[in-house]
């Protein structure tokens, strides 16, 4: 058994009204280049041929990344568990409900699928590192721009998190590019 | 409740983050095994009340098997 389950979200949701069209906007983060999905596969996947040193970081955030993945399912869930088709057609959700009805899929606000090539193994750790840092620089300017577009202060609260989160995993990223360039200097070639 | 829980538990995964590239940081580790301790004597008081928060044979059942209660997180 390698991942236990455990009931309760790493941080609380709380939606002020049923707004499909925010709903809309958090799928980006759900199954987009930049979101939580990606993130979590992304660190998960590279571990295995990383040197030893980082390979506990990249274990514990792709960890923290599948919580995150749960908060953001929960917030489209509490944002669209109320919607009429109607209000899901005003706020650009029909072609969603005629495929999915209010079932959460993995795509990006416009709709396109979740696919692999968001992501690289490369098999060199400074380049799947520095993949690492801008990933989650480019997830946290997404919450940037979601919470701008939200005026739900509940679901900013939330989303707020989730931002400072990316920059704490940013900069432990950054911590361990530097760990192994030490590691790189310390070595004897002859 | 769950609350404290969420909060104490946020403390463990941060400094469990920094420790990862920091793993020399002797009073980190007094404060990761303090709040793990916390955590852990939490949880009894909280499934005692509320039911198993993990699966697999991390928390123990009650009869009938009440892991599959609601609600889960997204229904709280």
């Amino acid at each position: 058994m390698v991942w236990y389950y455990e009931k309760k979200l790493q941080y609380p949701v709380k939606v002020s009204t049923c707004n499909p069209m925010l709903a809309k906007y958090l799928i980006e983060q759900y199954g987009g280049a930049d979101g939580e999905l990606a993130a979590a596969l992304r660190y998960m996947n590279q571990r295995y041929t990383l040197p030893d040193k980082v390979v506990g970081l990249l274990t514990d955030i792709a960890t923290e990344e599948l919580s995150h993945l749960e908060m953001i399912a929960t917030m489209i869930y509490k944002l669209t568990k109320d919607a009429t088709p109607e209000q899901l057609k005003a706020a650009g959700l029909a072609d969603h409900y005629v495929n999915h009805d209010k079932a959460l899929f993995y795509q990006n606000a416009s709709g396109v699928p979740f696919t692999a090539s968001y992501i690289q193994a490369k098999g060199d750790p400074i380049a799947d590192l520095y993949e690492d840092i801008a990933a989650e620089e480019k997830a946290r300017a997404t919450y940037q721009w979601i919470i701008d577009l939200s005026d739900d202060p509940d679901l900013n609260d939330s989303l707020k998190f989730l931002r400072e989160r990316e920059i704490v995993h940013s900069l432990r990223f950054r911590e361990a590019v530097e760990i192994l360039k030490e590691e790189r200097n310390t070595k004897k070639f002859f | 409740m769950l609350e404290e829980i969420q909060a104490i538990d946020f403390v463990i995964v941060e400094l469990n983050l920094y420790l990862d590239t920091h793993p020399n940081d002797f009073e980190a580790i007094k404060q990761f095994n303090d709040f793990t301790e916390k955590s852990m004597k939490l949880k009894i008081q909280f499934e005692k009340k509320f039911g198993p928060l993990m699966n697999f044979g991390k928390s123990f059942s009650n009869y009938p098997f009440n892991w599959v209660d609601t609600p889960w997180p997204w229904q709280v």
